[in-house]
């Protein structure tokens, strides 16, 4: 059946604009999947619900053409395996483990390892249907988990982390070598896996918006912002444009600070110290205007239900404009340098390279998508408010390297700081916030956000008297950590703090 | 090149003076007068992201920046335990990190200190206790100093550290002698 005959049974989703909601059988889940696949539509998010009292559902979240469509399956028979979708999308594998071992629902796909479960809980204990334990395991414990071993004569095994020797986030990876060359990468994830999701049910609807921030503190405004908009849609209430306006101001300083920050840090990693001084001198700049004029060096709990937390000041707006001019100028300035120099260009072209045929294949997602010639943009493509009037320059390149992916954060720090220019010259007057009404119990929201990194997704089923039944935050590092596997192959091992660095993915924001 | 020396020299020094260690953040009642050990030799960190949402880590990151300058002030961070004097520890603390965060604390060579970072790090934070987080980073290991904030800026953990290394008791760590 051909996607539209789908969507023509669809109904709007109450949320993002753009979304529909569909809900279909098991047994055509598959056909659905590959209809989408067919239309070379993108998996958004899986995800599932699943409660004491309820039928467990599969979720899964879709760009298909022009729209967003929520999908769900009811699993009748909870005990037997539901098909799984890998083989369409190939990006679906981690969440379906990842599925499994939050709820016990067991996808047909052979890879049955489980992901986001270590130690710290047994097997048979599923944390989003269990009552809490009373103790877990009073012991820490490290697992044996069962890395896929690459034999040959002269492939040797490097295995680090889970704690790394830099100020990052901890994981672990096994690299197979020969000599220097990566052979092959596999990622072992969910060392900080804090129990999110399970955090939501605990939290008031109207308060959550602070967690959601904390999914991955790096991205902090897109996230509280999908929620926020998820939320919104559920209680039917439209925020005022002024807070809209603002919101989209936060997202883009959010961009433009992350990106000082990896362009400093990209060049420090190709041998350049000059480069990370450089830009985290500028990133600081933004921060203490953001202080002073937003109140905040970091945006975590700027956005709340019904609109922001703090209005803008005349004064503090021309501030932030002025701050932004001279980066933009700065940043300009600097990308020469970085051209012109040699080492850095050596170190950048050719590393880390993922064509566009994988990139699609794969589904590569957000900013690291976009150097690889996959032009998806949710500013474009589903605006919300204030998107709809800011016509965003979509950036794309087709290298599919780590310069690429430098290039695509210049382009799109520029692009964010004319952004920000519009939007303080545009800000519509009137109130920052509205109230909202109380959320319906069972109905779900969702909201879609383009952070920094990529497309985030947050799912929310409002529960009875203000409680939260179901929230599944959703960040792109899901889509891309296993496309970071193929990236490095062939590249030698000392580059592969540059090529992660170019993806800078999240831990937190994928482990949950 | 040209243009590299010139932009170092348009910008020029913008380091600023460090802040004052702060009793506020004393977990026990230990913090003395002054901050009695001159940092005679760098005084070296090692930092844990035991469960942090990433967030408290750009605020670590910024320390390194031109402004706060923390090599200036003979700090540096280092890449084994084995090398540290004091660890930074973030995030509440997750239960997959627990093992880790234990062998990195005894891994770490005696006397040494820990600052526990962020809200989170402080109580857990946001994310509390349950069956993936053990909370407070005190309920794992030994803390000296925990500095709240979501996340603390860059000065506040600064202060964070100076309060934990002028804790007379732990002078010697920082001290020009070798201990
Ligand atoms: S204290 Fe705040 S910024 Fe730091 S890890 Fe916790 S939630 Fe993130």
């Amino acid at each position: 059946m051909p996607l539209q005959s789908w969507l023509t049974r669809s109904r709007p989703q109450p949320g993002a604009p753009g979304l529909r909601a569909l809900t279909v059988a098991v047994d055509q889940w598959r056909g659905i999947a590959q209809d989408i696949a067919a239309a070379s539509g993108r998996l958004l998010a899986l995800w599932a619900s699943a409660d004491a009292h309820a039928i467990p559902t599969i979720r899964a979240a879709f760009l298909a053409g022009p729209q967003g469509l929520l999908l769900s399956v009811p699993i009748m028979h909870p005990e037997s395996p539901y098909p799984g979708i890998g083989d369409l999308f190939p990006a679906s594998v981690r969440m379906q483990r990842a599925v499994a071992d939050l709820t016990g629902l067991r996808s047909s796909d052979a890879d049955t390892r489980p992901w986001l479960r270590h130690a710290a809980w047994p097997q048979h204990y599923r944390p989003l249907i269990d009552p809490p334990p009373q103790i877990l395991n009073a012991q820490a414990m490290v697992d044996d988990y069962p890395f896929v071993r690459v034999e040959g004569e002269g492939v040797h095994e490097i295995a680090v982390g889970p704690v790394h020797a830099g100020i990052i986030e901890p994981g672990h990876f096994r690299f197979s070598v020969v000599g220097e060359k990566v052979l092959r990468l596999e990622e072992r994830l969910a060392y900080v896996h804090k129990g999110i999701e399970e955090r939501f049910t605990q939290l008031p609807i109207l308060e959550a918006h602070r967690l959601a921030a904390r999914v991955s503190g790096d991205s902090a405004v897109a996230f509280s912002w999908a929620y926020c908009q998820a939320l919104e849609g559920i209680t039917g209430n439209s925020i005022p444009p002024r807070a809209a306006w603002l919101r989209a101001l936060y997202l883009e300083l959010e961009r433009v600070a992350n990106h000082l920050g990896d362009l400093g840090a990209l060049g420090n990693d190709a041998g350049f110290a000059f480069g990370l001084t450089q830009f985290s001198r500028l990133k600081e700049q933004i921060l203490r205007v953001n202080d002073t004029a937003l109140g905040a060096r970091y945006l975590l709990d700027s956005v709340i239900p019904g609109g922001t937390q703090r209005d803008l000041a005349r004064a503090d707006a021309a501030a932030l404009g002025q701050c932004l001019r001279e980066i933009a100028d700065e940043a300009q300035r600097l990308r020469i340098i970085y051209e012109e120099h040699e080492g850095v260009r050596d170190r950048f072209n050719g590393a880390g390279v993922v064509s566009p045929e994988l990139a699609t294949r794969l589904g590569l997602t957000g900013l690291a998508g976009r150097a690889s010639a996959q032009a998806f943009d949710l500013r474009c493509d589903l605006p919300c408010e204030p998107y709809t009037q800011l016509s965003v320059q979509k950036i794309t390149r087709s290298e599919g390297d780590v310069a690429a992916r430098v290039a695509v954060r210049f382009d799109e720090l520029q692009e964010s700081c004319r952004l920000i220019q519009h939007i303080l010259a545009s800000l519509p007057d009137g109130p920052h916030r509205a109230p909202l009404d109380a959320p319906a119990a069972g109905v779900t929201g969702a909201g879609l956000i383009e952070g920094w990194r990529g497309p985030v997704c947050v799912a929310l089923e409002a529960g009875p008297a203000g409680t939260i039944q179901r929230c599944h935050p959703h960040d792109p590092s899901w889509q891309n950590w296993p496309v970071l596997e193929h990236a490095v192959i062939g590249n030698i091992v000392p580059d592969f703090p540059l090529i992660n660095k170019s993806f800078n993915l999240s831990y937190s924001g994928h482990d949950l | 090149m040209l243009k590299t020396l010139r932009q170092i020299a348009s910008v020029g020094i913008v380091s600023e003076c460090p802040p004052e260690p702060d009793a506020g953040f004393a977990v026990g009642d230990q913090l003395q007068e002054h901050i009695r050990a001159v940092l005679g030799r760098a005084l070296c960190i090692r930092h844990i992201d035991a469960g942090s949402c990433n967030g408290c880590e750009l605020e670590i990151h910024a320390l390194n920046n031109p402004i706060y300058n923390l090599e200036g002030l003979g700090i540096r961070f280092v890449a084994s335990p084995r090398h540290a004097d004091l660890l930074l520890v973030t995030g509440p603390v997750s239960r997959h990190m627990e093992a880790a965060l234990k062998r990195t604390y005894e891994a770490t060579p005696d006397p040494k200190l820990v600052v526990a970072i962020g809200d989170c790090g402080c109580t857990g934070g946001v994310f509390g206790e349950g069956y993936a987080s053990c909370g407070r980073v005190s309920n794992v290991i030994p803390v000296n100093v925990a500095v709240p904030g979501c996340p603390p800026s860059p000065g506040r953990i600064l202060a964070g550290i100076l309060t934990a290394i002028s804790d007379s008791s732990k002078v010697r760590i920082a001290s020009a002698e070798p201990a």
